[in-house]
């Protein structure tokens, strides 16, 4: 009842804030739009697992860029491939190489092809024409097919979280927390009642991104839209946790900008937009604790590889965590504007 | 003069026991004991800054007294249930812009679990009261000052509360609808509302049962308006508040 109540009140005060609602459902469509224009690849040192291969060949392979790995049968380093621990697997067949991409990262892609090319062309006694398969996506995936999922849990993530702390703050600085405060209300009526006002227009956001990305930016999916969705919407209940609690350690609407660079803009970083093989194993480990990196693995496990809740279920247990996590957090939080 | 005798059996509305508040190391509330009986209009009194705001916080239980007691109808303060027992009206409005003063009402009334039917009708009752009958579906943000004082009285009777906490009600209120204002205040109190009134109009403090005329932090007295004037031998609430004033600071001086 008084969480309906609030929830109610929170979606009253957004169908009257136009430029608020702009800002939720248009400016990540904009900017996705943007990214898909400029975006490019990066180039990265490709892990390449190698099988039934002919003793000379594999010499020359180790001694190039790439990290190589041999197993003793083509099984093996298939399983590893579907693992994710390889990029790519190369074996020859009848005299003619064979490459299996991971396919996933179009610039990964791109990085193995030329140096198999190069190989492979100094190499005479072979046939060089490669035979090229994918294990996901194809060969005309482009760049942004890649970098879109993680796009689209970011843009969820970000402008739900700048709402969500913006609002709450002003409840604070407005009076209208402790006049709230002052009713029987209890605390976590509050932090439910704004998930759930909140919640309502995080899923319509969600839908409207992903619907705009697979049909008007045509981005590579294979998976079910459904479970974009459901990861999106967790995301943005993280997103919105998080904002409500750490908007507590603002006073201006100033200060909650003040985050972005310390909260958001690491979490891009760590959530596979740039590519971390090249980092410090032990920096890497930072990404455990980021929300975005659950999110963003899961929305690219969708939509590029098709995954079902087997593969992604942890990804969304995690992010299901951290919500639960940070409002509680809030819940204790409010404890500083009353004890009960 | 009070309408309630004191030997009443009904618990008082308030009682604070020894009750202080500190910002900062700075003392804002210092040792206040007061009771105050059901069905009384109390008014308090004083400077800006002598902690009014702070003094009515700790007596509905919004603030917590760093020491001292604070009961409400004979419950052991903060307590969760006792929050359905009081109206308050916070100084600074505490309303939400974006939304109609209808919506403003019915969002506060949902909280004290007012349901459809009664809530429609609280709300015209209200809205009646305070004369906003007619602006109630305007937003908020189109309110003049005035306006937004009446919606939040308007919020803080819908519930029929039997505790009125109302920090200065009536600033930015026009002398005629102020009067009309008091006046059903009166008839509240009369029904059986304990108020208390936070004020600097020296008219409404004479309206007044008793008053608590407060400066830093310490009653300086607590009495009937008729009998302030009388020890004091003053004709007006103002002058016998100066004098008492003085008074203490010669007091302390001395
Ligand atoms: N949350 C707070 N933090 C720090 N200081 C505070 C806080 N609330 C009140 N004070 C201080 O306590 C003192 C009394 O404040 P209070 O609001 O109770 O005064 P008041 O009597 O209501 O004044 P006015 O008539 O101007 O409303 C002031 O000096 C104020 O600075
Ligand atoms: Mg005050």
């Amino acid at each position: 009842m008084r969480v309906s109540a609030l929830a109610l009140r929170i979606m009253q005060q957004f169908v009257r804030d136009r430029r608020t609602l702009a800002l939720l459902f248009i400016a990540p469509l904009f900017v996705l739009t943007l990214m898909k224009f400029v975006f490019d690849g990066q180039s990265v040192s490709p892990d390449i697992g190698i099988a039934e291969m002919p003793a000379a060949l594999t010499e020359q392979l180790t001694s190039s860029d790439a990290d190589i790995q041999s197993y003793s049968s083509i099984d093996e380093a298939m399983a590893d491939l579907r693992k994710g621990n390889l990029d790519a697997v190369l074996t020859v067949n009848n005299g003619r190489p064979s490459i299996t991409l991971e396919g996933s990262d179009p610039s990964t892609n791109k990085a193995v092809l030329l140096l198999l090319q190069n190989i492979l062309r100094e190499h005479v006694n072979i046939d060089t024409s490669l035979v090229v398969s994918y294990l996901h996506g194809s060969a005309d995936m482009a760049s942004f097919d890649s970098f879109g999922p993680v796009l689209i849990g970011f843009f969820s993530f970000f402008f739900v979280f700048l709402l969500a702390g913006v609002s709450f703050l002003r409840e604070r600085t407005s009076g209208t927390l402790e006049r709230l405060l002052a009713t029987p209300i209890r605390r976590h009526e509050i932090v439910v009642g704004y998930l759930a006002g909140f919640g309502v227009f995080a899923l319509l956001q969600a839908t409207l991104i992903a619907a705009y990305s697979v049909k008007v930016l045509d981005m590579y999916m294979v998976g079910s839209i459904g479970y974009m969705l459901l990861i999106n919407l967790l995301l943005a209940l993280t997103a919105l946790t998080l904002g409500t609690l750490l908007s507590s350690f603002a006073s201006t609407e100033f200060q909650i900008i003040q985050f972005i660079p310390i909260v958001i803009v690491p979490q891009a970083f760590f959530s596979g937009l740039f590519n971390l093989e090249a980092m410090n194993p032990w920096l890497q480990k930072i990404s455990n604790i980021m929300p975005l990196y659950y999110g963003a693995d899961a929305m690219r496990g969708i939509m590029i590889r098709g995954e079902g809740w087997g593969d992604f279920g942890v990804d969304a247990y995690v992010l299901l965590g951290f919500s639960a996590l940070f409002a509680l957090l809030n819940v204790i939080a409010l404890r500083k504007h009353r004890q009960l | 003069m009070m309408s309630v005798p004191l030997e009443s059996s009904l618990p008082p509305a308030i009682v604070l026991d020894e009750v202080t508040r500190s910002f900062n190391h700075r003392t804002i509330i210092d040792h206040v004991s007061l009771t105050v009986q059901q069905g009384e209009l109390f008014g308090l009194l004083g400077p800006s800054g002598s902690g009014k705001t702070t003094l009515i916080k700790l007596m509905a239980g919004i603030d917590r007294a760093d020491s001292g007691s604070a009961h409400m109808f004979g419950v052991h303060l903060p307590k969760l249930e006792m929050l359905h027992r009081f109206g308050y009206m916070a100084q600074s409005d505490a309303l939400y812009m974006e939304l109609s003063g209808r919506q403003n009402m019915a969002f506060f009334g949902k909280l004290y679990g007012l349901k459809r039917a009664v809530l429609k009708q609280r709300i015209e009752e209200a809205a009646r009261l305070v004369n906003l009958t007619e602006h109630l579906n305007k937003q908020v943000a189109a309110y003049s000052g005035g306006m937004k004082r009446r919606l939040s009285l308007a919020i803080a009777l819908m519930h029929q509360p039997s505790l009125l906490v109302l920090d200065e009600p009536t600033v930015g209120i026009d002398p005629v609808l102020r009067r009309s204002i008091w006046q059903e205040l009166r008839s509240l109190a009369a029904q059986g509302t304990t108020i208390i009134v936070t004020t600097h109009v020296m008219d409404e403090a004479e309206k007044c049962d008793r008053l608590g005329l407060i400066r830093e932090g310490r009653f300086i007295a607590v009495d009937t308006p008729a009998n302030l004037l009388a020890q004091t031998g003053s004709s007006s609430i103002e002058e016998a508040f100066i004098t008492l004033g003085t008074r203490m600071e010669g007091g302390a001086v001395r």
